[in-house]
């Protein structure tokens, strides 16, 4: 298959280790990975704190670069995160409905139609729940309030983490409990979001695991600065980073995060 | 100045009609909001049971009204008409000095266990319409007849230890009884002040969902209909659940076949 | 905390502030305006969240409930179909609002009720107040009702001098506390039971001297101090449930019996009611009484349910009263996309699911009507600015378990727009300035390939200032942010730029 990767802005900007982890796992799952160039941010942000006018230039943006997707261009688009997908899946058609451009929102809501979340894409566009990976630590996996509500993604990431060699999957209690991050919520409510990150990142230490892992890194940005906080040494891994770690090629579990500089998720070649 | 009813009324018609019906919810799901300015009713999707899979009065429905009263802290009793009245005769409580006087109820134990026969008796009300045979047997129990013609007064009604009732119709799934008002149930007042309610319930009125027993009721929709599920219970302190409050403290669902 | 980067700035709001908060005996006192008081919803949260006691107390009673719920709901087969149907019901309602009110005025009428219409709240209370006076009595028992509580019915009859007695025992709890209540379903839920004995014994004269924290010697406590009330009075006021057009029979659902007690007993009953309780058929009940008993207690069904149409010769009270209740509903209903905000059936469920809640409680809210429902309700009713659109992560739990699918996280991103619409309009305080030029800034960068390349570099800068990976300290705005986490070091190279120099060497 031919898929373009829709990064996510702040995985572009400030967790580079996960899109290119899709790389990776897509091209030794043999498909093709383009990533179209013009593209930038899914407007979520703006949505949901409101700024619906200024979402209408992102949203845009977004939508005709994956337009191409509609063609047959490229067979799927993939998002390494449950929440932007479910801002392109229920939020673009509606922003730009509201703006009166209906031809633009038909556009929009075609583009969603093709477009996956990472474990959505490889479970069931793909059919592949183990993907040949390699990752020998204990691991608990945190459900992402908009890929678990939103999407509905159910227990696709846990079936492609179970499949992992090595991997030991650790039970988190509340698991469905959100982590307190909610966008500017964590800093228009800054006290009430880190109240709900202390309780997160206790069960999360109390599985006794080396990694937390989940489907998007805005959540992990934020119960990994708790975890960091705290000083746990529990490291935060996004699911594609664990999925792309081979016995050739180990992904090892970063001081912070998963190897800032780089090193961890080389291309093969 | 328009009156209130003429204004509220216009208000809500300028609500639905300056509705932009193109303006989508913010919809995760698309599910928000959407109602049109149309006034025909919509079609409402019925795909939840209309009934249950067991017949009314079946041994699996009144298995579950069982297993759904006791859940619920009511205390059943299987009979047959024959036993009925010595069983009645026996759920009734002793008399109790405390329950006379108004206001001073004993707060810390509602204990109206059944007594053996051979104790004093207390006294019961029933609802005139109540078949005779029933209290035919309760041999030294005070018996008092209400109705709305003549009704007890809710001091008379504090002073009863007991009420029976007949139902309309019990839902086994929720563990419910419902009365209607009619005259083998009674006045509303008559099962609500007594401490003690022992209601009879014919197994042949036993249904095992809610809809039917909706369909039952809404023949007449106009009675005052009560749906009891187990005794009077608060969640309020700390949601735990604490039966026996204001209503009857001790409920006795009896089950006749 | 400085509000400079919280919220659209709330207008001064009357009622105490938060160092009334949870925890002493006395409440936070009762407000002059029940959907508007107390600190804005970011101060009034830290509050609650520095009172370890609540804390602990909600999430005692909050995680107790959640799993009484999923229990009797995971035994309901069809429960997605009622949910469907209930919703339908709702929206259908919504839509034939003025045809339905006037039937079931027709048909309560036509059972000896009388029908009376309020526009606001001082309508209402001035119909109820009118109609006690007339009774002679100047004591009149309460049913549990939010529409009540929504209009300060007793502060307004309590100026007439007349005393309205809560008999819920939560809401006797609160009143006898002098405190507001902080949830829809159990409006003490921020008090433990050690709190409970104590309001008792300083504040109910007839409560045995020996009284201790058992919850069944509360209750029984509160059964003995009500009971001579409930025999003794000539006037009850109620809310409702629900109403039955086509009938005209009302429904409220209770559990502890004072319902059934104020209902029955008295000669007059006073129902107040929202325009929006409406359901168009008898057999719509048979839909609701599913949903609610179990998304609101964890009941398969509560233990008491009393219907009644209009008067029935004879039995329970001779004269009826229906208070049908605008007060800012025709609002909501205009606004479509928030409209299904009144499709709620005041069950609670979204309360005791939803993350912040858990952890502030009701009274941060600052209005009769808490948690995720009060969030898009409450702004709704009073059209005005508000902070409550943004306290919710959006994480949705609300909207997956609301018995009418009640798409709550939507509504919120409508209100926000509509919050930042407003403020547009208006000067804006420095907050709403910041946030609107950073949002303008943003958008700009976000909305094409190249600047985003560009943007995308900048937080490397960063680096600078992190150690060992993390950045613990920053200056305002990002110390928002690194008050309570770390943030991590941004990497050195974008995803973008290592993706061109990949092409390149190909």
């Amino acid at each position: 298959m031919r898929i373009a990767l829709a990064a996510t802005c702040i995985a572009d900007a400030m967790f580079p280790q996960a899109p290119r982890a899709v790389v990776t796992l897509l091209e030794r799952l043999g498909h093709e990975v383009v990533f179209p160039a013009g593209q930038a941010c899914c407007g979520q942000m703006h949505v949901n704190t409101g700024y619906l006018a200024d979402a209408v230039p992102v949203v845009q943006n977004h939508v005709r670069t994956f337009a191409p997707v509609t063609d047959g261009e490229w067979d799927a688009v993939v998002v390494p995160s449950g929440s932007c997908t479910g801002s392109i899946r229920h939020q673009q058609s509606m922003v730009l409905e509201r703006a009166g451009l209906h031809s633009e929102a038909r556009a929009a809501a075609a583009v969603a139609e093709l477009t996956y979340e990472l474990s959505e894409l490889l479970v069931d566009v793909l059919g592949v729940t183990d993907v040949g990976a390699w990752f020998p630590h204990r691991v608990t996996y945190h459900p992402t309030c908009h890929s678990l509500r939103m999407l509905g993604v159910g227990d696709k990431p846990e079936r492609l983490l179970r499949a992992v060699e090595g991997l030991e999957l650790a039970p988190l209690a509340e698991a469905e409990g959100c982590c307190g991050f909610g966008g500017t919520f964590s800093l228009k409510n800054a006290e009430t979001s880190a109240a709900m990150l202390d309780d997160k990142v206790a069960t999360v230490v109390d599985t006794g695991a080396e990694v937390l892992t989940a489907g998007d890194w805005s959540c992990l940005m934020h119960i990994g600065g708790g975890l960091s906080r705290g000083g746990t040494g529990v490291r935060p891994m996004h699911l594609a980073e664990i999925l792309a770690s081979t016995r050739e090629s180990p992904v090892v579990p970063g001081r912070h995060g998963s190897g800032r500089s780089g090193a961890t998720t080389e291309v093969a070649r | 100045m328009t009156d209130a009813r003429t204004e509220i009324l216009s208000r809500i018609r300028g609500a639905l009609g300056s509705a932009d019906s193109s303006a989508g919810a913010a919809g995760t799901t698309g599910a928000a909001g959407t109602a049109g300015v149309t006034r025909a009713p919509s079609v409402v999707p019925r795909e939840y049971r209309s009934a249950g899979e067991h017949a009314p009065g079946s041994d699996a429905v009144l298995e579950v009204l069982i297993d759904r009263l006791v859940d619920y802290k009511a205390e059943v009793h299987r009979t047959t008409p024959k036993d009925l009245p010595r069983l009645l005769a026996r759920l009734i409580p002793q008399r109790s000095a405390e329950r006379q006087v108004v206001g001073s109820s004993d707060y810390r134990s509602p204990d109206v266990l059944p007594t053996t026969p051979s104790t004093p008796r207390g006294a019961v009300v029933v609802p005139h319409g109540i078949d005779q045979a029933w209290v035919s047997a309760m041999g030294g129990v005070e018996v008092r007849t209400d109705s709305r013609e003549a009704p007890l007064s809710a001091a008379e009604l504090d002073e009863v230890d007991a009420v029976v009732t007949a139902a309309r119709v019990a839902v086994a799934e929720t563990g419910t009884i419902v009365l209607d008002g009619e005259a083998d149930q009674g006045r509303r007042a008559v099962s609500l002040v007594p401490d003690v309610h022992v209601c009879v319930v014919r197994t042949d009125q036993v249904v095992q969902t809610v809809p039917e027993a909706v369909r039952l009721l809404g023949a007449d929709p106009e009675r005052p209909l009560t749906w009891i599920s187990g005794p009077s219970a608060t969640s309020d302190i700390e949601l735990e659940r604490v039966e026996g409050v204001h209503g009857p403290r001790t409920l006795h669902v009896v089950l006749l076949s | 905390m400085s509000t400079f980067l919280g919220m659209p700035a709330a207008r001064d709001r009357r009622g105490p502030g938060p160092d009334a908060a949870p925890g002493t005996l006395s409440g936070v006192g009762r407000p002059e305006d029940p959907l508007h008081w107390g600190a804005s919803f970011p101060d009034a949260a830290k509050a609650a969240l520095d009172n370890g006691q609540l804390r602990r107390n909600l999430g005692k009673a909050t995680s107790t409930i959640r799993t009484k719920r999923a229990r009797v709901v995971g035994e309901v087969p069809d429960w997605e179909a009622l949910r469907d149907a209930g919703s339908a019901v709702k929206t259908d309602v919504m839509a034939r609002l003025p045809e339905l009110l006037e039937e079931l005025e027709r048909n309560v009428t036509a059972r000896g009720g009388v029908v009376h219409w309020a526009r606001d709240a001082a309508e209402a209370n001035r119909i109820v107040a009118d109609l006690v006076r007339a009774r002679d009595t100047d004591e009149v028992v309460k049913v549990k009702s939010m529409a009540t509580q929504e209009i300060g019915l007793n502060e307004a009859l309590a100026e007439e001098g007349i005393a309205a007695v809560e008999t819920d025992l939560a809401e006797l709890i609160v009143q006898l506390a002098d405190d507001m209540p902080s949830h829809i379903l159990v409006p003490a839920i921020h008090r433990n039971r050690t709190e409970i004995r104590d309001i008792f014994l300083e504040r109910m004269a007839d409560a045995p001297p020996d009284l201790t924290d058992v919850p069944r010697e509360l209750a029984m406590a509160a059964r003995a101090h009500l009971r001579r009330k409930f025999l003794s009075a000539k006037v009850a006021i109620s809310g409702a449930n629900f109403a039955v057009a086509d009938t005209g029979t009302l429904a409220v659902v209770e559990s502890e019996g004072n319902g059934r007690m104020c209902l029955t007993m008295p000669e007059t009953l006073i129902t107040v009611m929202g325009i929006e309780k409406l359901i168009p058929t008898f057999d719509d009940l048979e839909v609701f009484l599913q949903l609610l008993p179990r998304s609101s207690t964890g009941e398969r069904m509560n233990p008491y349910t009393s219907m009644w149409t209009g008067v029935t010769p004879g039995d329970g009270p001779q004269e009826f009263h229906l208070v049908l209740l605008d007060n800012g509903r025709t609002k909501v209903l205009a606004d479509e996309a928030g409209r299904a905000a009144l499709h709620c059936i005041r069950c609670s469920a979204c309360l005791n699911v939803c993350p912040v809640y858990e952890r502030v409680g009701g009274h941060a809210y600052g209005s009769v009507y808490p948690g995720p429902i009060g969030a898009i309700l409450t702004p709704q009713l009073t059209g005005e600015e508000s902070d409550l659109p943004y306290a919710s992560t959006l994480c949705g739990a609300c909207y997956e378990v609301c018995p009418v699918k009640i798409d709550i996280p939507s509504i919120l991103v409508e209100l926000r727009a509509r919050e930042v619409s407003m403020t547009a309009g208006s000067a804006g305080d420095t907050a709403d300035r910041v946030w609107s030029a950073a949002m303008k800034a943003a958008s700009f960068a976000m909305a094409d390939g190249a600047r985003f390349r560009r943007a995308a570099r900048v937080p490397r800068l960063l680096r600078a200032i992190s150690r060992n990976g993390v950045i613990r300290k920053l200056p305002f705005p990002g110390s928002l942010w690194t008050r309570s986490r770390d943030l991590m070091e941004p990497p050195k190279q974008t995803f973008r730029d290592w993706w061109d120099g990949r092409e390149d060497q190909r």
